[in-house]
């Protein structure tokens, strides 16, 4: 997938400006965050629960290397074979001749958000084998030619209308006049449609949110049955996944997925948590000929052992973008690539490097609410900060901003020389706006004071109060 | 692909600044995951006692849209499905797992039931099955495959019955693990599944039966005094 995070600043403004897009994040502010809460008010044990999350997670990023060769070797005990691939383009081949090795024409696909980071269904069309995405979202953006605008969501920047409207150009041999104004009709429609696909597809690939290093097994977290009926159906299933999604033991899988569901969607727990191990056995009436895993590296190995290894923590809930102010003003697809929200600024950099992706990092409030909802504790912000520290070191930030902030720094550096400044400055400015008490605007502000006015400074400064303070109770 | 897993694993342990673990870590690591230790469980069913664990398993799975009827005896299960199908205004036909555990419901009491046994396939609308074990803590029922249970009777029917034995209701899923391990090899799938099939990707509107079943119906069957066992779990 072609990247475009580099035109952030314009994908944000596209997104401010388009009022379906707002209609349906205020829609999502109003839903995910509120059952998300209630659903933990429920659980008394999940803060505890957090805690060990993120311990599971990373004791087994401390030990990778051991967890990945078990997986491997339980994997190949229960019948299923592993592929290791480096990058995006191995992954690719390697997906390309395991169909071909059984001629496939089509494909289904359960959501894998790192078949969407291989760019994995336009590589397929153009080896002549049709792609055909099963989760409703992930359909409905197919037709439409976008990319996921949301983590678990994946068409959340639409309302209902555009959904009928992009039925009715795709789906022609249906009635013309029949109705699509409801959620459920469409939901009968894509059903209907899809419901052929399944039961003709010669390979099905998923995603895994966990793999176990313990039975060998791959788990995937869905609701609507179209993951299952993609595994289930076609002679070969692939499960298209990358590295940090191993976890231990099946009681690691447990206490994970006793976090995912509730900071994903507040449910108690998923329609369908499925754990699959190896291809049918004998005498069994179903299930897939052959069972292979594609482990995904793609840079995520590099960020082991660094500043940027908490984000391999991730479990893909979306608890951290459904809680995002900055994600809630433009939506997902301003981040320009695959992954966004908070865990999307930083990831994303990290996949494909900062000098494409170095609007994301800075495009946040530093609020902290995506730390705070993190079911596996991720220093989101923390790390945000590390990459703006990184594009600074690298020039990679405009000449204007950097020598602004090297002459702050140089500043900020010398206290009294910091002090006299700001009393300077602030003398000047309470004397600027004694008569209206605020500024409508303000040279080199612009940015700020366009939407707010500034308050004029009034009387002393914080650090001299301070000073002054510490002075009398010293005295005392 | 050899050569890009050895320079993954290779690339893994550089980053960790290390080479490959020592055989003594290697072990302790191998413990660890043979000790099958429980983190943290939640208290919510694990501190209940058997009756209370049912109660909370059928509220838990009422609360996500399945219907639940509890009954007497196995008898009683033949007359519980073709009371269910009518009353939902469904024919009659129904797909049964293979298992021979669903032998011992009195079928023939029903005759009007049309009775299949076997994998389902693309016609079918209405599945029956057993269950492996149920989890009280989320109202979820856990299903295995294997020649008495194909998976494809879980996905592609619109109506799917499950019937529990009460016995196999359980506290948490932790408890599942350990009935999995107990009974021998690991399945090729282990299902869980809570409610009907369900999607929220249209403006966050929750409708059922997006791709798999539209209705669940468990029947549990309270068989403890009969079957002579007090045991909990």
């Amino acid at each position: 997938m072609l990247a475009t995070s580099s035109t952030f600043e314009a994908n944000a403004r596209a997104g401010l400006a388009n009022p379906i897009l707002q209609r349906a994040l205020a829609l999502m502010q109003s839903g995910f965050p509120e059952r998300r809460r209630l659903a933990i008010e429920r659980l008394p044990e999940f803060e505890a629960l957090r805690d060990i999350g993120e311990s599971i997670k990373d004791h087994t990023l401390e030990h990778l290397d051991f967890y990945l060769e078990l997986f491997e070797a339980n994997v190949l005990a229960s019948g299923g074979q592993v592929h290791w691939a480096r990058t995006p383009d191995e992954a690719r081949a390697v997906v390309l001749q395991i169909c071909r090795s059984v001629d496939a024409k089509v494909v289904t696909k359960g959501k894998s958000m790192i078949a969407e980071e291989i760019g994995l269904n336009e590589y397929l069309e153009k080896n002549g084998i049709a792609a055909v995405e099963t989760d409703l979202g992930e359909y409905i953006i197919q037709l439409r030619h976008e990319p996921p605008s949301h983590l678990i969501a994946p068409a959340i920047h639409l309302m209902k209308e555009q959904v009928a409207d992009t039925f009715r150009a795709e789906h022609c041999s249906l009635d013309p006049a029949r109705s699509l104004a409801e959620a459920r009709q469409l939901c009968d429609e894509a059903r209907a449609v899809l419901r052929p696909r399944f039961l003709a597809a010669d390979v099905g690939i998923t995603g895994a949110n966990f793999l176990v290093a313990e039975t060998g097994s791959s788990i995937i977290v869905t609701n609507e049955g179209n993951g299952d009926l993609t595994q289930t159906l076609p002679r070969v299933h692939i499960v298209m996944t990358s590295l940090e999604k191993l976890v231990p033991t099946l009681e690691d899988a447990a206490t994970l997925l006793r976090l995912l569901a509730r900071s994903a969607t507040g449910q108690e727990f998923s329609a369908y948590t499925t754990m699959s191990t190896g291809p049918r056995r004998p005498g069994d009436l179903d299930g897939p000929e052959q069972y292979h895993v594609v482990l995904l590296d793609n840079g995520r190995s590099a960020l082991l052992g660094g500043e940027f290894q908490d984000v391999l923590r991730c479990i893909r809930c979306s608890a951290c973008m459904n809680h995002c102010p900055v994600y809630a003003a433009v939506g997902g697809h301003a981040y320009g690539w695959v992954y966004s929200g908070p865990m999307g600024a930083v990831l994303t950099p990290s996949l494909i490097g900062i000098a494409k992706a170095g609007h994301l990092p800075n495009a946040s409030t530093f609020c902290g609410r995506c730390e705070s909802v993190c079911p596996v504790k991720i220093p989101l912000p923390k790390m945000m900060r590390h990459w703006r520290e990184r594009q600074f070191a690298e020039k990679l930030y405009p000449p204007v901003y950097r020598a602004g902030l090297s002459l702050w720094a140089w500043v900020a550096r010398r206290p009294a020389l910091y002090h006299a400044t700001v009393e300077l400055f602030s003398r000047a400015l309470g004397w600027a706006g004694k008569d209206r008490g605020r500024f409508r605007s303000l040279p080199l502000a612009n940015g700020w004071t366009a939407v707010r006015d500034m308050p004029a400074p009034e009387g002393r400064s914080f650090h001299r109060l301070w000073a002054e303070r510490q002075k009398a109770g010293a005295r005392r | 692909m050899s050569k890009a897993r050895e320079q993954i694993l290779a690339g893994v342990r550089r980053s960790l600044k290390r080479g490959r673990l020592d055989a003594t870590r290697e072990t302790a690591l191998q413990e660890r995951v043979s000790a099958h230790q429980r983190n943290l469980v939640p208290a919510r069913a694990a501190s209940m006692d058997h009756a209370g664990r049912v109660d909370l398993f059928v509220a838990m799975a009422e609360e996500v849209q399945a219907t639940v009827v509890r009954v007497a005896s196995p008898a009683a299960v033949p007359e519980e499905v073709a009371r269910y199908l009518a009353a939902e205004n469904l024919a009659a036909d129904l797909v049964l797992a293979p298992d021979p555990g669903l032998d011992a419901f009195p079928w023939d009491a029903r005759p009007l039931l049309r009775i299949r046994r076997g994998r389902a396939e693309a016609g079918d609308t209405v599945s029956l099955t057993p269950c492996f074990a149920a989890i009280a803590e989320t109202g979820t029922l856990m299903l295995v495959s294997g020649a008495g249970t194909p998976t494809t009777l879980n996905f592609l029917p619109d109506t799917r019955i499950v019937v529990v034995n009460d016995r196999q209701v359980v506290a948490t899923y932790e408890d599942g693990w350990d009935r999995l391990r107990a009974a021998g090899a690991l399945p090729r799938a282990v299902n869980f599944i809570t409610g009907a099939s369900r999607t929220g990707d249209i403006e966050q509107r929750i409708e059922l039966g997006a791709h798999g079943p539209r209705r669940l119906h468990i029947i549990v069957v309270d068989d403890r005094q009969k079957a002579g066992d007090g045991e909990d779990e």
